[in-house]
């Protein structure tokens, strides 16, 4: 497994860190991107499949703000180790489910549940403990502190 | 506007733009004319969905647009889910402060649950191993003067699901309902 940045080629370190914001609302991204690095569209298309397909990136457009186009909430619960893969399993299921980890403390179970109302965010979370046969917290945001700038990956020269 | 008024509005969203919100929450298509292609699926221009992606951006709907990376497969390891109980007139100034650092991806003030739950600011903070996060984490209690703050770090063992998220889930009942049937033959 590929594990740290400075397993990228160079052209892909540029691409992970150069257009995590701002990137360019023309008609040809792509070519933008490979313009600004001095390579051919077809490099920059190929190497952005490469790196999704091995993980680096996740997709290349829109972060929406929380809760302004629907609504969400984090949702934990502490659950004995025994049923924990299994009720895990069952959380991922949901199509709302967008983030879920085990987090090592009581509440081991840490999830992001997001609809496109606050009704519809409701009934999810009562389906969820109904399936689960446990509590369920739900935390959600009242407010935003961070600026998100994307993250700044520092290569070995830097760190 | 400010963030925290922003925050506040949940936009109404017509339903061409829940058509476009879908067809881009996943990423754009990797291919030279990402637009057309979206359009073509649409009905509608490519012009016409530069400009509604351009306007969701201005008016706040849209945070950052562009390439999304995975922190796990970059070294990043570690994250720690570092929660505060912080005084409620002091949430809004410390978060602030613990925001700007730039291993540091979140700052959300959420409700107390008492008493099962006293911290009502989360961030999460990203590292190469668990020592390095210990580490960041009293740095930032150092430079935002937290000593006195109950913080704990909550550390990610394991990563079930990680997804952009879904705003545009349909026909709920429909899908509620089949979702019962899987889920049992699961269980």
């Amino acid at each position: 497994m590929t594990n740290s940045i400075n397993d990228y080629t160079p052209l892909e370190q540029h691409l992970l860190n150069d257009f995590q914001r701002d990137m360019s609302l023309s008609a040809t991204p792509y070519a933008d991107m490979a313009e600004q690095l001095g390579v051919s569209e077809e490099e920059v298309l190929q190497s952005i499949k490469s790196l999704q397909d091995r993980g680096a990136i996740s997709r290349v457009g829109p972060v929406f703000r929380p809760n302004r186009i629907g609504v969400s909430t984090l949702a934990a619960m502490a659950i004995a180790e025994k049923d924990l893969e299994c009720i895990a399993r069952i959380v991922s299921a949901f199509p709302e489910v967008n983030h879920n980890y085990q987090r090592d403390h009581e509440y081991n179970l840490w999830f992001v549940v997001t609809a496109s109302s606050e009704e519809h965010l409701d009934i999810v979370l009562h389906e969820i403990e109904q399936h689960a046969e446990y509590p369920l917290m739900s935390l959600p945001m009242l407010e935003d502190y961070f600026i998100d700038l994307g993250f700044k990956l520092k290569t070995s020269a830097e760190k | 506007m400010s963030t925290a008024e922003l925050n506040k509005q949940v936009m109404q969203i017509s339903a061409e733009d829940r058509a476009l919100i879908k067809a881009v929450e996943h990423g754009l298509p990797v291919v030279s004319r990402p637009y057309t292609e979206i359009a073509k699926n649409l009905g509608t221009t490519e012009r016409d969905v530069i400009s509604r992606i351009q306007q969701l951006i201005d008016n706040g709907a849209i945070k950052r647009y562009g390439v999304v990376v995975r922190h796990k497969e970059l070294g990043y390891t570690a994250n720690g889910m570092v929660v505060w109980d912080i005084p409620d007139d002091r949430v809004e100034e410390l978060g602030m402060c613990i925001g700007k650092y730039d291993c540091v991806t979140l700052s959300y003030r959420r409700p107390r649950r008492l008493p099962d739950w006293s911290y009502n600011l989360f961030t999460m903070v990203h590292g190469s191993d668990r020592d390095e996060v210990t580490q960041k984490v009293a740095e930032i209690v150092k430079k935002c003067g937290l000593q006195d703050i109950k913080h704990t770090i909550l550390f990610s063992t394991r990563r079930f699901k990680q997804r952009g998220a879904s705003y545009t889930q349909k026909d709920m009942t429909a899908s509620v309902s089949k979702k019962n049937t899987t889920l049992r033959l699961v269980k």
